[in-house]
């Protein structure tokens, strides 16, 4: 065939063929609005059937997809609870990976519903992004990893140090302001790439690796039998409480999203999981009774079914599972992220 | 009688000539060393030091501490092993991953049988409309008790091909009908938008052309109309190709003698009778290296999607080792992503080798592939 005839007909053919395409694409079955939800949010999540969630997609622990290509960890079950309340099923959920830059341009542009990406609970990000904090899913801190030949012990001891640091983050800003504080200089080495910045402290090129002390932990785990060549410094020199994120002026989206939470924690706290949850439909307690939807209305009060909490525990658990399966297994201690009458800072308010 | 004098030898001529060999003789064998020397490294690495397999742990997971301790010394396949289906199909749910390993298999199938001249009758485009069309169909299903999979759960080579393969497919025309408007004489508005067109692409980086069509494009669509992100990229990816290819098709329509145009319209053929039958088809000849050459580094760029939160091969592979059982193990993944890619780049080298050869023009005789 000639090259001309090759192309008019390539053209010809090609562009039928991706017109049939992306008519023919078929779309997900709208699911029809169960109650008038007052909530934009709510009632965009609803007929679109998935949630939009906003997810960093590549940090163990908090997410990341295992070999099966399914999103694990503690922010993508922060995630599968919301869709499990909002939708009655735990698996209605669009995980959007993103970065520490794009993330909030993408909640602020409405792309994503929420966003349960590790984000540090501040005030400015608060009161000048238009953003509010829900319920910190992880309590974590700036920490510092040193090599243990350096003999380094303490913080105090890094005056003059390079430090390997993600940029953009707030432990950026956090070792800023502890250099500052203390008179210490210090010489940062800003690697976006988690992966290529961990290289970087292993081969020495800094003599610090620094970030919430949680990776660092999991970090030093992952090492095997070299973990012990490596020391986590003592001094958190940062508060960082991670949570989940939602726009500022939709309420009821907020506090769905925050009392999805504190179901989790509260069904802890009960000794509810996703095993025994069956078991406590018939329970007497008024309190369990009105948190699984068996009487009263709290769900409807939220715009949603009166079954919420009951899907969020039946098809993600309560907050010791999720741990159990996420950070449990990077051989983290729960420490903070405990009960508030184990010591932590876990503490709901009451369902009624 | 005098003795016959024996031919003088030639001192000079003779050292020179043993100092070459000499050279030459070293060099090689230094070389070779060399070669051996690395592949022996490479091949204890790869090789005889290498683990293939790891246990499951208690937990039911896989224990990497084989392969950790081998670390530096041998390479752990195992991650391979683990995590190839993750790196080659992605997000896709797990139990649905033949649909897009059947793509893969029909992409590269129909790769091959379009390099024959054999099959190069006008049913190919036929049967590359269908097969695509096919894809689509199969990886979104939601038909014969398929499960629908949205578009933004596809991930790993089919994105890659399908961006690069419907990517170069639609630019080509583009680039085509650009590169006519350019070299066109009496429609100034035409070619004034084409140059625009192409200098505006050109002036860009692919990078800032996938955030606009990420994050811009649905800024100005009507409201309810939304693009999937995998189709905002593709058009991208067109505009893209088609300015650079654009270029390289006017290289070729300049490159032809004006005798050619003149001959075209001295038979009485009209402007695309001319085109058609005449200009295009010697101008296209000559680009071949060119066009093969944007062809590979195009497919390359595909990766760059990784900006906009598609999961291509390239993103996978990453995204794979970030899991810590298997952290540390980027050299393997990285070997097996190179493999992949070099397998296609080459492919299209060698079919333009091939198109080079089987269009005997003086050009194509005299140069090689770029």
């Amino acid at each position: 065939m000639r090259p001309a005839q090759f192309i008019s007909r390539l053209a010809l053919t090609l562009g039928l063929s991706l017109g049939i395409t992306s008519l023919g694409a078929p779309q997900p079955p709208a699911r029809a609005a169960e109650s008038q939800a007052a909530s934009p949010t709510l009632a965009a999540v609803r007929s679109r059937g998935v949630l939009n969630c906003g997810v960093s997609g590549s940090v163990a622990g908090f997410s990341l997809p295992d070999s099966k290509g399914v999103m694990q960890g503690l922010d993508a079950e922060g995630c599968r609870a919301i869709a499990a309340a909002v939708l009655g099923d735990a698996t209605k959920v669009k995980f959007v990976p993103l970065t520490t830059e794009n993330r909030f341009t993408a909640l602020q542009s409405g792309e994503i519903d929420v966003l349960v990406r590790e984000t540090t609970w501040t005030l400015q990000r608060e009161s000048s992004l238009g953003l509010l904090f829900g319920v910190v899913n992880f309590y974590d801190g700036t920490g510092f990893l040193v090599k243990k030949s350096s003999g380094v012990t303490s913080a105090r001891d890094l005056d003059g140090a390079t430090i390997c640091v993600e940029p953009g983050t707030s432990t950026e800003l956090a070792i800023a302001d502890y250099f500052r504080a203390n008179n210490m200089k210090y010489t940062p080495v800003e690697i976006q790439d988690v992966e290529e910045l961990r290289r970087a402290f292993l081969s020495g090129r800094c003599d610090v690796y620094s970030t919430d002390a949680s990776a660092l932990a999991a970090f030093r785990y992952i090492q095997g039998e070299h973990a012990g060549d490596y020391v986590l410094l003592p001094e958190l020199i940062s508060k960082e409480p991670l949570a989940p994120v939602v726009r500022k002026g939709d309420d009821k989206w907020f506090d769905i999203v925050r009392w999805v939470s504190f179901i989790q924690i509260t069904a802890e706290e009960l000794g509810i999981s996703s095993h025994n949850v069956d078991s406590f439909l018939t329970s007497q307690s008024p309190d369990i009774r009105r948190m699984l939807g068996v009487e009263g209305d709290l769900g409807k009060s939220l715009g949603l079914d009166n079954k919420w909490a009951y899907n969020v525990i039946k098809q993600v658990g309560n907050t010791a599972e999720v741990w159990d399966r996420t950070m449990g297994q990077l051989g983290l201690q729960r420490g903070l992220n405990n009960l508030w009458n184990h010591g932590g800072l876990l503490y709901a308010p009451p369902l009624r | 009688m005098a003795p016959a004098p024996s031919r003088p030898a030639r001192p000079l001529a003779s050292a020179r000539e043993r100092r070459a060999w000499l050279i030459s003789a070293s060099v090689t064998a230094l070389l070779v060393l060399l070669i051996a020397w690395v592949a022996w490294r490479f091949l204890a690495w790869a090789v005889w030091h290498a683990v293939w397999s790891v246990p499951a742990g208690p937990d039911g997971a896989p224990n990497t501490d084989a392969c950790r301790a081998a670390l530096g010394e041998g390479a752990c396949w195992a991650v391979i092993g683990e995590k190839y289906r993750f790196i080659l199909f992605g997000f896709y749910p797990y139990a649905e991953q033949w649909r897009p390993a059947l793509v893969v298999l029909l992409f590269i199938g129909l790769f091959a049988a379009s390099l024959f001249r054999r099959f190069w009758h006008p049913s190919l485009f036929v049967v590359w409309a269908g097969a695509l069309v096919f894809s689509a169909a199969l990886m979104w299903g939601g038909f014969a008790g398929l499960p629908f999979v949205p578009a933004d759960q596809w991930g790993g080579l089919p994105i890659t091909l399908f961006l690069a393969t419907v990517g170069l497919a639609l630019a080509f025309p583009l680039a085509i009908l650009a590169a006519l408007a350019r070299a066109s004489r009496g429609l100034p508005l035409l070619k004034g938008l084409s140059i625009l067109y192409i200098e505006l692409i050109r002036g860009v980086p692919l990078i800032s052309l996938l955030f606009m069509a990420s994050v811009m494009l649905p800024l100005f669509l009507p409201p309810g109309i939304e693009i999937a992100k995998l189709l905002r990229a593709q058009i991208a990816f067109i505009l893209f190709a088609g300015a650079y290819l654009a270029e390289v098709v006017r290289a070729g329509l300049a490159a032809l003698p004006k005798g050619q145009y003149e001959a075209a319209s001295a038979l009485g053929l009209s402007y695309w009778q001319s085109m058609r039958h005449v200009i295009l088809p010697q101008a296209l000849r000559h680009t071949v290296p060119m066009l093969v050459n944007t062809f590979v580094g195009f497919f390359k760029d595909t990766s760059l999607v990784l900006v906009i939160g598609i999961y291509d091969v390239m993103t996978t592979a990453r995204t794979a080792i970030l899991e810590p059982r298997w952290q540390g193990f980027g050299i393997e993944v990285y070997l097996f992503l190179a493999v992949i890619y070099f397998a296609f780049c080459y492919s299209m080298a060698g079919a333009s080798r091939r198109l080079e050869s089987r269009s005997a023009t003086p050009l194509a005789a005299t140069e090689e592939p770029a």
